[in-house]
């Protein structure tokens, strides 16, 4: 088997062997309801997490995509509440704002040479700045729109709910998917990330790549903001801080390199789910403190982390090779 | 290969400056079709400024660059790329985490719908690699093949991109003989489609084996350029280290040679790919000079001998005991000590203080425990600014003001403080200025007197001559040819170096 692929197969399995574990103890976690929850649950967290793994397969990272999700999130509850404008509306100004947000990121990481970890760390200053000067307090969003989708959801065999936000996270990692592999732009992603110097010297256009990245990465932080004010009829300020690095996780334990060449879209769907697992693990017991999430996911990290560095380390010295002499 | 065939590729006038440094003086050049052309010169000599500056690398200054007649132009190697001028490096520049056929066609793979056509992309790699011989499974990744095949998959790609010029920088390096030969048929078959190659290697060999013309750069300078025909090794050795050797009749002769004790002896001591298993005793009070092309091995072994690349093969034993060098740690704790090749980069802490760096080596063998007050530090510090004549304002100077030549004795004062019985120096000499040059070569002679040990790597034939007391040749990774005695002197070495034995060598004592 091609090792790149070992680590994908890891977190399956893994989440295979999790999931049977917890089914065990608590049969009642075996349902299509569960399942269905799970994905609208996650859904802001899976959205934004496809974007980490664009950066992160670029060899960057993106630490404010949390930031833009409350950003939006405010932003769009001041759109529909205060000034009335429909929501179908402000959702496509909303993703707009946010791409070119993430646009800015880029080019300021490709054409002044700033590390990305700096420029990100900046750009989640701004925007949850940005959020709390606009309002301080949660924004309740009661609009006819909003009721709809909430209401939406497509029937599972079972009687599970795959409501419309759960949907648009699949859906969004099914197109992502779609760009990574199948695209010129994706192939220049995994191209940046392998060697950057190569890349260029090869004729890919690193610069338009870099910033079509940070903002594809923002626009999917916009879009899960969307998908969270939907999730709680609000938009706050403060909501999903730390979100980044649950995404950054999920996108490491789903198989993908932190130092960029290698991942897969699909892996980081896995990464979520297995998030997600230990949560609803958690909420079946009971009794555990739901810090327990952060514990779990803090030892799969390692884990992973350890299997990566055995997987690439064993593929021999040419993966080191950078840049002409 | 007549004089009649085309120029494809003509630079004239070409001239470029770095700060107050000229590294290309008004070099004129000219790459014909259907010709390999070896370009050589030792480090420093400007062969990778004029590579950059045809490759687009670097911009051009001064001079004009003619393709196919028409003068050109450009600023990014993407741009000469698409004119037609392909290179290939040492270091395989294609990235290994891809695909082999998305190496050959990223940035413009073929598409359908707006989406990369797999299918095509493979078809057409297949096609493209059967050219050059190879069958491969063109899905693969590309680091799962050897450097020999990524450096096929690179020529292919340059040669499909460009198609006019072909730049090969030193793509023999990391190749072994069998691989060389099928690079080399690949070689020669794209040359008879009619492209100009540009072949850069050390390796005389090579020269020899593969091209019909030769161009020598020293210092930055155009020695000549010449049909591979009408030359032989030793004039090519000539002109890349810049002797007359009419001249150098007559020189002095080094001292009587194994002086002193036997010190430390090597014996089959070797690193595989690095360093060919030699055989070495060093006896006190004697300075032994390695001379050899850049690429033969000389900095190797010194790397090997000072534990910085442990040899894996061989012993050592130093005063009749036994012991192992693994690392530099180990070097120093035994009395080694090693001045590098690139002082600034492996030398020199640029922004600490003249003590700092003459103390560290010290306190490094002291340990963490006993740290050497400041007083102690001083007056160390001082010791040695005056017995090596460091010029200094003071002792506190960030050692990066200093000149070159006061860096180097910085760098030898940091090594003679640890008290060593056993030193390498990979050319003292480099990048100094002349005057500063005799000094080093007196403290050389002037430590051998106290009973050191020493080991000089120099590409200065002069000044081996004149202060070792045994010549090590090295060629091929491997010694070729110990000197002694009258053996010492310039036109042997060069002769030597060329492989041209005129008398055979004396063997390993």
């Amino acid at each position: 088997m091609n090792p790149r692929y070992r680590p994908l197969v890891a977190t399956t399995i893994i989440f295979i062997v999790a999931y049977v574990i917890c089914v065990s103890q608590y049969p009642g976690m075996w349902s299509t309801r569960v399942l269905g929850n799970f994905l609208t649950d996650n859904a802001f967290l899976g959205i934004a997490a496809v974007g980490a793994t664009f950066v992160i397969i670029s060899g960057g990272i993106d630490l404010s995509v949390g930031a833009v999700i409350g950003l939006t999130g405010v932003i769009t509850a001041i759109m529909i509440t205060r000034f009335g404008i429909h929501p179908m509306v402000v959702f496509p100004v909303v993703l707009v704002l946010a791409a070119l947000f993430g646009a800015a990121m880029g080019a300021v990481i490709h054409f002044l040479r700033v590390p990305p970890f700096i420029v990100t760390l900046a750009g989640m200053f701004l925007a949850r700045g940005l959020a709390s000067v606009l309002t301080q307090d949660s924004i309740p969003i009661d609009h006819d729109f909003y009721r709809l989708v909430s209401s939406l959801y497509y029937k599972l065999p079972g009687g599970g709910r795959l409501s419309a936000i759960g949907l648009t996270m699949l859906l969004t990692f099914a197109v992502c998917g779609f760009i990574a592999h199948k695209t010129r732009f994706g192939s220049y992603v995994y191209a940046i990330g392998g060697n950057g110097v190569s890349a260029a010297l090869m004729g890919v256009p690193v610069g338009q790549t870099t910033v079509a990245i940070y903002a594809l990465s923002s626009f999917l932080g916009g879009l899960s903001g969307i998908v969270y004010s939907l999730y709680t009829s609000a938009g706050y300020p403060l909501a999903a801080v730390g979100i980044e690095l649950d995404s950054i996780a999920a996108v490491v334990i789903g198989g993908t390199l932190l130092t960029g060449g290698y991942g897969f879209v699909f892996g980081t769907l896995i990464g979520v789910m297995l998030q997600g697992l230990v949560q609803t693990y958690i909420v079946f017991d009971g009794t555990l403190s739901s810090w327990w999430t952060k514990i779990a996911i803090g030892f799969l990290l390692f884990m992973f982390i350890l299997l990566q560095n055995l997987v690439f380390n064993s593929q021999g010295p040419s993966r080191l090779r950078k840049g002409p002499a | 290969m007549t004089e009649t065939s085309r120029a494809v590729l003509e630079a004239t006038g070409i001239t470029k400056t770095f700060g107050n440094h000229t590294a290309l003086r008004n070099v004129d050049i000219a790459f014909r079709a259907g010709e390999v052309h070896a370009l050589l010169g030792e480090n420093g000599a400007g062969k990778s400024t004029l590579i950059k500056i045809l490759t687009g690398a670097y911009t051009l200054e001064q001079g004009t660059i003619r393709l196919d007649g028409e003068p050109v132009s450009f600023s990014t190697p993407l741009q000469a790329q698409a004119l037609g001028i392909g290179t290939v490096y040492q270091e395989v520049n294609l990235l290994p985490n891809m695909t082999v056929m998305d190496n050959l066609f990223i940035g413009r793979q073929p598409r359908r719908f707006g989406l990369v056509d797999k299918r095509t992309m493979e078809r057409q790699a297949r096609e493209i690699l059967a050219k050059y011989g190879l069958d491969i499974d063109v899905r693969a990744e590309l680091s799962t093949y050897s450097v020999a095949v990524q450096q096929i998959i690179a020529i292919a790609r340059a040669v499909e991109l460009s198609g006019k010029v072909l730049i090969l920088d030193e793509p023999t390096a990391s190749l072994d003989a069998a691989e060389v030969e099928k690079l080399f048929d690949i070689v020669r078959r794209l040359r008879d489609r009619g492209l100009a190659i540009v072949f850069i290697t050390h390796f005389l060999d090579q020269v020899f084996a593969l091209s019909d013309r030769v161009t020598v750069l020293r210092n930055g300078q155009l020695i000549g350029t010449r049909p591979i025909s009408d030359i032989n090794r030793t004039e090519l050795v000539k002109m890349m280290l810049g002797k007359d050797l009419a001249l150098h009749h007559g020189d002095i002769l080094a001292e009587e040679s194994e002086v002193g004790e036997t010190l430390m002896s090597f014996r089959g001591y070797g690193l595989k790919g690095k360093v060919q298993p030699l055989d070495l005793d060093i006896h006190k009070g004697e300075v032994i000079g390695v001379a050899g092309l850049l690429g033969s091995g000389r900095t190797e072994m010194a790397r090997v001998l000072f534990g910085i690349d442990a040899a894996d093969s061989g012993r050592l034993s130093i005063d009749g005991r036994e012991t192992t060098v693994r690392s530099p740690r180990d070097a120093v704790e035994l009395g080694f000590g090693f001045c590098p090749e690139d002082r600034k980069l492996d030398g020199i802490f640029g922004d600490l203080s003249v003590r700092e760096n003459i103390v560290i080596a010290m306190q490094a063998r002291l340990g963490w425990f006993r740290a050497l007050s400041r007083d102690e530090q001083l007056e160390i510090a001082g010791n040695y600014i005056e017995a090596l004549d460091i010029r200094t304002a003071s002792a506190e100077l960030p050692v990066k003001l200093l000149s070159g030549g006061n860096q180097q004795k910085v760098i030898l004062a940091r090594w003679l403080a640890t008290d060593p019985r056993f030193l390498i120096l990979d050319e003292p000499t480099r990048g100094i200025d002349v005057g500063a040059h005799a000094e080093i070569v007196r403290m050389i002679s002037r430590l051998r007197e106290d009973g050191l040990a020493l080991v000089v790597i120099s590409s200065e034939l002069d000044e081996v001559v004149s202060y070792s007391s045994r010549v090590v040749v090295m060629r091929d990774r491997a010694i070729a040819a110990e000197l002694h005695g009258a053996d010492i002197n310039v036109q042997r070495i060069v002769e030597t170096i060329a492989g041209n034995e005129t008398a055979p060598a004396e063997a390993h004592p």
